[in-house]
C-alpha cells in the first residue's frame, strides 16, 4: 500500500510546540539553569555542576520531608481508597437519592484548594472553632497547632474530606457499568456478597479504582496548599512535606540552587512513578489478551 | 427436579396497575411438566423474558403464585429454588480461570472437591474446553465465554430446571446448530426440566418438545411443532410460525363456507363464528389452479432452492403460496385452492373448531 508522505503537516503542530514552549520549557529551562549554577544576582552565574544536587540528596532535612512526604500519601491512599469503594457500593443506584448523593460528594472536589484549608483552620481552632471547642468540651486535649500529631490527623481528616469523593464517584461510575446480568447469574450461582464484590465488582472498577489510586498519589505526593493554611509546616517540621519544604527553601531562604535541584528531582519522581503506574496499568490489561 | 405450576400469574412493572395494558403478563395458569424441554417463543417485548425471571425468582410476580412440585415458591429466593439461569450475554468471571469458573458454582454450596473436579471435567468436555482449562477466562472470544456460562448452568446435577434466555444470540451460526444439538442431547441424558427463551422459531422448534407461544404478554399457544403448524390456535401463532407465514383474510363465516372479497371458499366443516372472523391458510396448503377456486395475480417468484415461493394477491390482498419444484409455472394458473381440512377460522384472533 502506498502512503502519501506529506512532513508538512508537522507545520500544524507547531502553535502548539510554541506555546508549551513558553508555558513549559522555558521555565522549567531556568530551573535547570538555577540548579546547575550558583549566582549571587546581577544575572552572573558560575558553573556548580552537581553539587546542588549532591548536598539535596545528603540533606537529612530532605530525607525528613520525603519521608513525611511518603507516610502522608500512603495514610490517605489506605483511607481514601477502601472508604471511597465502600461509599460507592452503598450509594443508591437511580433515582432522586442517587443524583442527590452524586451531587453532594462533589461538592468539595469543587471548593478551591486554600478554602478547604481556611474551613479546618477555622474549624479546627480551640479558641473559636467547631470542632475544636467540641473536642476540648468533651475533655480531649487537642490543639493542632502545638502537638504534631493531632496536627496529622487534622490534615489526613482534612484530606479524606476533600477528596474521598472522587474516589467515590469513579468507583461508582465503574459500578454502574456492570450488566445487571452479573449481579443475576451471582445470585443463581449462590455467591456471597464477599464473592460478588470480589469476583464482579473490584475487577469490573479495577480501571477507574487505578486512575483514582494514580490521581491521588499524584495530588497528596504534591500537596501544598492546604497544610500550608492549616499549620504552615508545623508544629516545628512535623507537617513539612516536600512542596512545602521546597517553597521554604526557594522564597524563604533564597537556596535558589538547592530549591532548583530539589524540584527537578522531585519532578522527575512524580513522572517515575506515575510511569511505573501507567506501564503497570496497560500490561495488566494485556495480560490475558489473546 | 420438579414440575413447575403457574397458578393466576399476572405481573406488572408498575406500582398500581389499573388496566389490563398496564401489565407485562396477563394472567395465566400453566402447568410445566417435569424433564419436559419447553421453547418459550415470542417477539421482543411480549414478556418472555418477564415470565423467565418470576420462575428463576429474580423477579417477583405481582399477582398468583409459583410451585415446583408442591412448594410454594413465590417468594422465595433465587438461590433457594435450586434453578440453573442462562443469559442472553456471556456471564463470566473475568479474572477466574475457565476451570474456576465452572466450578464457582457448586463451591459456593460446599460440595467436596473431588466431586467438583470430576464435574469440571465432564462439562468442560461437553463444551470442548478441556484444553483450556486454566486460561483465565478474561479475553475469551464471546462464544467460548457462552460456552462457559451454559457449562456454568449445567454444572449442577440436582437442579430443578435450567432457564435459558436467548443463550445463542452471540454465537455464530454453525456453533448455534451444534450448541444446541449438544443442550437436546443433555436433556435427552439427564432429563432436566428446560426452558428455553428465543424469538428465532427454528431454534424453538429444533429444541423443544413443547413450544409455548407468547404475544402481547399472553401465552397464546402451549403445544408441539406440529401443533403449532397445523392448527395455530391465534392468529399470531399462525403468522409467526412457519417461514413465510399463514395467510390471513377477513372473511365472513357462513356455515361451511367463507365468502371473501374474491369469492367463497368451502372449509369442509361447519363453523359458527362470531365477531371479527378471519381465515387462514399455510402456504403450503395453497394450490395453483386453472380454476375454479378465487382469482389470483401472481406477483413476483422466488426460487429458494427446495420449492419456489409465489408472491401473489387475490382480492387485494397479499397471498403467499409454496409451489413444489417441478411445478410448472405458466400463464394458466389463474386461480387458488385451498385444501379443505387445512383452513382455519379465527374470530376476533382466536381459532374456532368447526362440526362435522
Amino acid at each position: 500500500m502506498d502512503k502519501t508522505v506529506n512532513n508538512k503537516a508537522w507545520f500544524l503542530v507547531l502553535p502548539v510546540l510554541v506555546i508549551v514552549a513558553f508555558s513549559a520549557v522555558i521555565p522549567l529551562m531556568t530551573v535547570v539553569n538555577y540548579a546547575f549554577n550558583d549566582t549571587f544576582g546581577n544575572n552572573e552565574f558560575f558553573w556548580a555542576g552537581f553539587e546542588w544536587f549532591e548536598d539535596t540528596v545528603n540533606s537529612s532535612r530532605m530525607h525528613d520531608a520525603l519521608g513525611r512526604q511518603i507516610l502522608f500519601s500512603a495514610i490517605i491512599l489506605a483511607i481514601e481508597v477502601p472508604l471511597g469503594i465502600f461509599i460507592a457500593l452503598n450509594m443508591p443506584k437511580k433515582g432522586f437519592w442517587a443524583s442527590f448523593c452524586l451531587v453532594f460528594m462533589a461538592l468539595p472536589l469543587l471548593i478551591p484548594f486554600n478554602v478547604v484549608g481556611t474551613i479546618w483552620q477555622i474549624f479546627g481552632r480551640v479558641d473559636i472553632g467547631l470542632l475544636g471547642r467540641a473536642l476540648a468540651a468533651i475533655g480531649i486535649d487537642y490543639n493542632y497547632t502545638n502537638d504534631a500529631l493531632d496536627a496529622w490527623v487534622t490534615i489526613i481528616t482534612m484530606d479524606v474530606w476533600h477528596w474521598t469523593s472522587l474516589v467515590a464517584l469513579l468507583a461508582y461510575a465503574g459500578l454502574q457499568s456492570i450488566p445487571q446480568a452479573y449481579y443475576q447469574a451471582a445470585r443463581i450461582d449462590q455467591a456471597s456478597r464477599w464473592a460478588v464484590f470480589r469476583y464482579i465488582e473490584l475487577p469490573k472498577m479495577k480501571g477507574v479504582l487505578l486512575i483514582a489510586i494514580l490521581l491521588r498519589f499524584m495530588d497528596s505526593f504534591m500537596i501544598y496548599t492546604e497544610p500550608f493554611v492549616v499549620t504552615g509546616g508545623g508544629p516545628g517540621n512535623s507537617t513539612t512535606f516536600l512542596s512545602i519544604d521546597l517553597v521554604k527553601m526557594a522564597v524563604g531562604q533564597f537556596d535558589l540552587g538547592p530549591a532548583a535541584a530539589f524540584s527537578l528531582m522531585y519532578f522527575l519522581v512524580i513522572l517515575l512513578v506515575s510511569w511505573v503506574f501507567y506501564t503497570v496499568m496497560t500490561n495488566l490489561d494485556r495480560e490475558n489478551a489473546p | 427436579m420438579a414440575r413447575i405450576t403457574l397458578k393466576n400469574l399476572a405481573h406488572s412493572y408498575l406500582p398500581a396497575p389499573k388496566s389490563e395494558d398496564d401489565f407485562a403478563l396477563k394472567e395465566m395458569d400453566h402447568v410445566w411438566d417435569d424433564g419436559g424441554a419447553y421453547a418459550l417463543l415470542g417477539s421482543s417485548g411480549c414478556g418472555k423474558t418477564t415470565l423467565l425471571n418470576i420462575i428463576s425468582g429474580l423477579l417477583r410476580p405481582s399477582q398468583g403464585r409459583v410451585l415446583f412440585g408442591d412448594r410454594d415458591v413465590t417468594d422465595s429466593p433465587t438461590a433457594e429454588r435450586n434453578i440453573a439461569q442462562v443469559f442472553q450475554f456471556p456471564v463470566v468471571y473475568d479474572t477466574m480461570t475457565v476451570r474456576d469458573n465452572l466450578a464457582f458454582p457448586l463451591r459456593n454450596r460446599g460440595m467436596d472437591a473431588a466431586y467438583i473436579a470430576e464435574r469440571v471435567q465432564d462439562i468442560a468436555r461437553m463444551i470442548g474446553m478441556e484444553d483450556r482449562l486454566d486460561r483465565k477466562a478474561k479475553g475469551l472470544t464471546a462464544d467460548a465465554k457462552q460456552k462457559i456460562s451454559l457449562g456454568r448452568g449445567m454444572v449442577r446435577q440436582d437442579v430443578n430446571a435450567i432457564l435459558f434466555d436467548e443463550p445463542l444470540t452471540v454465537i455464530d451460526p454453525h456453533m448455534k446448530w451444534e450448541l444446541r444439538t449438544q443442550l437436546k442431547s443433555l436433556h435427552r441424558q439427564f432429563g432436566h426440566t428446560m426452558i428455553y427463551v428465543t424469538h428465532d422459531q427454528t431454534e424453538a422448534l429444533t429444541f423443544a418438545d413443547k413450544v409455548v407461544v407468547m404475544y402481547d404478554g399472553r401465552v397464546v399457544q402451549m403445544g408441539t411443532p406440529e401443533e403449532l403448524f397445523e392448527r395455530p390456535a391465534h392468529t399470531f401463532v399462525g403468522y409467526f410460525i412457519g417461514s413465510p407465514g399463514m395467510n390471513l383474510f377477513p372473511a365472513r363465516i357462513e356455515g361451511d363456507r367463507a365468502i371473501l372479497d374474491g369469492g367463497e371458499v368451502a372449509l369442509g366443516a361447519r363453523y359458527a363464528a362470531q365477531g371479527r372472523t378471519q381465515i387462514g391458510i399455510r402456504p403450503e396448503h395453497a394450490v395453483l389452479t386453472s380454476g375454479p377456486g378465487l382469482p389470483v395475480a401472481i406477483r413476483r417468484v422466488e426460487d429458494v432452492g427446495r420449492h419456489r415461493l409465489v408472491r401473489a394477491e387475490t382480492a387485494g390482498l397479499p397471498l403467499n403460496i409454496v409451489v413444489p419444484e417441478g411445478m410448472p409455472l405458466g400463464p394458466e394458473l389463474t386461480h387458488v385452492s385451498f385444501a379443505p381440512g387445512k383452513i382455519s377460522v379465527y374470530a376476533d384472533d382466536w381459532r374456532v373448531e368447526g362440526a362435522a
